[in-house]
């Protein structure tokens, strides 16, 4: 029996060290699979991957995400000067962020690859960055080389980051005894989705954001590293909330029709070929001056050669990452990511297929170990987003 | 009816030279949901170590291999319909496949359930 998953073992050879995150010990202690990942032990499943998914989707599941980077960029003169500087390298208006708002973007190289997304916070004084673990030691090299001396990089890496998503997560978090830093900022029961504030939680300083990977309502909240176990038994201790694991959050996020860097995701990718044009703002449309902006936009012009899309498969049979996608007997794409669905019980994928092949409905094969399995392009997300964008 | 168990993680059930072959508890257990299982059809011909079914999880894929060499004479039909049967009677009704021995001496060098038991507390 082999395992596409590195277990957890000490015979690692010559890779360098695998660290440990601070809720190590609590996920152990709670019959996590440790996996590595992203250079960290990490929690695959606690119960089973099955379980935890559809236990997220009917009531809240918390994931350590703490591998995750957590970045600050500071101006000389205030966080307009970070997001002015910042603009170079991702297609977003982050000028335009008010103080509490969030945005979905894309790291970019210089010709327009993609070399991470990333969340961007304006957090008042800086602006608050989470970034992919596997490639944020590359993240901060990238941006330190980049932008301007006089914008200050700050890595939280004594901060743990939990994530709490599901339709009762609200309801849970709003247990635990948060309390506002000012009268009038909003309780977490009043954000919208991609909005962040700053809480006191009994003496601890805690930034919660409205925002998630799963396509639930749902929570990330960076915490102090020192207090992630009070905080993960805190929250395990409300009856809607159990842990979940990594296993469970990619089969979450390939529900959402959400890409994962790295799969869906790399530099050899153009964000508009990714579907990913959404995060390509208005005025940078129109004004550019963003790696790569000559590519993009030609590409939003033109269209792109080649898509992502959903697949629906025929049968119970997964396809999987890797898998070639045929018309007739012509190879016109791959899948990057590939599962069994928990909530819908079939099969589902994406990937990439040229642009003439990539409308809802086309009809296309999969091989999958020398069988040809029928394939349909298919709308995302498989499962419809719950995201809370309006209060009341 | 002796049970053999293989550092893989497979059982084998012999009855004179015919051997039905599954995974263990412990394997299931490891590779967590199943939801789909590719069985060798009837008449194939394996030798020992070749690749002789995948198991599909929520996450991923892995390949079984056949513990012993010879003919598949049947796979087990009922897991087209529930591949949940691998998780929840894996040395039983989640049984994989039935396979002729061409060479019962290799049934030597496998473990019995004891063997099998302290291998895995190893793990």
């Amino acid at each position: 029996m082999s395992d596409d998953f590195e277990t957890d073992s000490d015979d690692e050879g010559t890779e360098p060290e695998t660290m440990t995150l601070p809720l190590d010990g609590w996920h152990r202690a709670r019959g996590a699979r440790m996996v590595e990942f992203a250079g960290y032990h990490m929690p695959i499943q606690y119960e089973g991957i099955m379980a935890e998914h559809l236990w997220t989707r009917s009531h809240a599941g918390l994931f350590d995400v703490s591998h995750m980077g957590q970045l600050q960029l500071i101006g000389a003169n205030g966080v307009a000067d970070a997001a002015e500087a910042l603009e170079a390298l991702v297609p977003g208006d982050i000028s335009a962020l008010k103080p509490g708002r969030m945005r979905y973007s894309l790291l970019l190289a210089e010709d327009g690859g993609i070399l991470d997304d990333l969340m961007i916070t304006n957090a008042a004084r800086n602006l608050y960055l989470v970034v992919n673990g596997a490639v944020k030691w590359d993240d901060i090299a990238y941006l330190r080389e980049q932008l301007p001396d006089d914008i200050t990089i700050n890595h939280g890496d004594d901060l743990a980051l939990l994530a709490l998503q599901g339709p009762q997560a609200v309801a849970a978090l709003s247990r635990i005894g948060l309390s506002t830093l000012q009268p009038d900022w909003p309780a977490v029961a009043d954000l919208v989705f991609m909005q962040a504030s700053p809480y006191d939680w009994h003496g601890v300083a805690l930034g919660i954001s409205r925002s998630g990977y799963t396509g639930e309502d749902g929570f990330e909240i960076s915490v102090p590293a020192e207090h992630a176990v009070a905080l993960a038994d805190a929250l395990c201790a409300q009856p809607e909330v159990k842990p979940v694991g990594l296993g469970a959050r990619d089969s979450l996020r390939l529900e959402a029709g959400l890409p994962l860097y790295g799969h869906d995701l790399d530099p050899a990718v153009n964000p508009v070929e990714a579907g990913l044009a959404f995060a390509i703002s208005k005025r940078r449309r129109e004004e550019g001056g963003f790696h790569g902006a000559e590519q993009i936009l030609a590409q939003l012009a033109d269209g792109p050669p080649r898509r992502r899309v959903g697949l629906t498969i025929a049968g119970r049979q997964p396809v999987r990452e890797g898998a070639a996608l045929l018309a007739g007997d012509k190879v016109i794409g791959i899948v990057t990511s590939g599962g069994f669905s928990p909530s819908l019980e079939v099969p589902i994928a994406m990937g990439y297929v040229a642009a003439e092949h990539a409308a809802l409905g086309t009809a296309l094969v999969a091989e999958v170990r020398g069988k040809r399995i029928a394939i349909t392009v298919a709308a995302m997300p498989f499962v419809p987003h719950r995201y809370v964008r309006k209060i009341g | 009816m002796p049970r053999y168990f293989t550092q893989d993680h497979e059982w084998i059930d012999v009855v004179g030279a015919s051997a039905t072959v599954g995974i263990t508890d412990y394997a299931q257990g490891q590779l967590g949901d199943v939801v789909f299982v590719e069985l060798p059809p009837a008449g194939r011909t394996l030798a020992k170590g070749d690749d002789a079914a995948v198991v599909e999880s929520v996450k991923a894929a892995s390949d079984i291999y056949a513990p012993v060499s010879g003919e598949v004479t049947q796979g087990n039909a009922a897991l087209e319909a529930d591949p949940a049967l691998v998780n929840s009677a894996a040395e039983g009704d989640g049984w994989f496949f039935r396979i002729t021995l061409a060479d019962t001496s290799e049934l030597d060098g496998l473990m019995d359930a004891a063997a099998y038991a302290a291998f895995v507390d190893t793990l």
